[in-house]
């Protein structure tokens, strides 16, 4: 991984973008790794008789991906300080979920360089289904 | 026609109270199966050798990962709205949000306790029906007694 600097950084840089597809044996890792075993993820005929069209990519599934989307865009000195995303929209099973970051603010607080982002995950129609921010904490050539 | 309120005044009364303290365990293997399902690549997720070469105590836990609870069917406090209280009309769950501050990092080995406060309760009509948000706060602590993570949590019921 390359290391990002604080003064690498800029308002409204794109940082990088990663693409993970949700399939079944993704959701049932997930489900093992986080302890969620709600069935509407992975079990389809669940899913449809609570009234969804299938099953669903887990909310907190795309709140990790976002983490690490930050953590593989910083490098190894990077922290994330606060990372807060909203389940807007449902992303269904076996498609891919898109995850993207825009520089919005930065600043040196407390001895720590921070800076925010705003950070989303979209469906392949493209819409914003998992808005959010972060605040991570990046290693600065200043000090 | 507007439907009648389902948080009653007991329900309302739990907001702000805190629950009994769960302990979360974070080991090696539960750091290495969350970032296998997030897809990380990283060792310091998987290794612990990778990990104390770049300075960290142990294993680290992925972004998302505060360990799992130590459970024993049967015993030890209920978690969830239920443990603060709260009698939620509904049956059906979907996640609304998560909002992590990390105010340290967590790696293997680490023993977290965990309170959570019911921070506050509203309703609204949705495209599936009436639904109540639940809003909780859970604070971790590490064995050192030191604050490593608050998690504001948005639960859907309907």
């Amino acid at each position: 991984m390359t290391q990002i600097y604080f003064e690498d950084t800029r308002e409204g840089q794109e940082i990088t973008t990663l693409v993970q597809n949700c399939d079944s044996q993704r959701l049932v890792f997930w489900a093992a790794g986080s302890g969620d075993y709600y069935q509407i993820h992975y079990d389809k005929d669940f899913a449809q008789r609570t009234g969804l069209p299938e099953r669903i990519v887990h909310g907190a599934l795309k709140h990790a991906l976002l983490g690490r989307m930050l953590h593989e865009w910083m490098g190894e000195q990077g922290r994330v300080r606060r990372l807060a995303c909203q389940y807007r929209g449902m992303d269904m099973i076996d498609k891919d979920v898109t995850c993207k970051g825009v520089v919005t603010g930065k600043r040196k607080e407390g001895g720590q360089a921070l800076v925010e982002l705003e950070v989303w995950t979209e469906d392949p129609q493209g819409s914003k289904t998992t808005p959010g921010t972060a605040t991570v904490s990046l290693p600065s050539r200043g000090d | 026609m507007t439907q009648a309120s389902v948080i009653t005044d007991e329900m309302r009364a739990a907001i702000g109270r805190e629950s009994a303290p769960v302990t979360y365990e974070v080991d090696n293997t539960g750091c290495r199966q969350f970032a296998r399902a997030v897809g990380y690549t990283d060792p310091i997720f998987y290794d612990e050798p990778a990990a104390k070469a770049k300075g960290y105590r142990g294993i680290v836990a992925p972004p998302g990962f505060l360990g799992h609870p130590v459970a024993v069917p049967g015993r030890g406090a209920p978690r969830g709205p239920e443990a603060l209280g709260l009698n939620v009309p509904y049956k059906r769950i979907l996640n609304g949000g998560t909002d992590i501050e990390y105010l340290d990092d967590v790696c293997a080995g680490d023993m977290l306790t965990a309170t959570s406060r019911l921070a506050d309760l509203n309703e609204r009509e949705g495209r599936m029906g009436p639904m109540l948000i639940v809003e909780t706060e859970t604070t971790f602590r590490n064995q050192a007694g030191k604050i490593v993570a608050i998690m504001r949590g948005t639960a859907i019921r309907y």
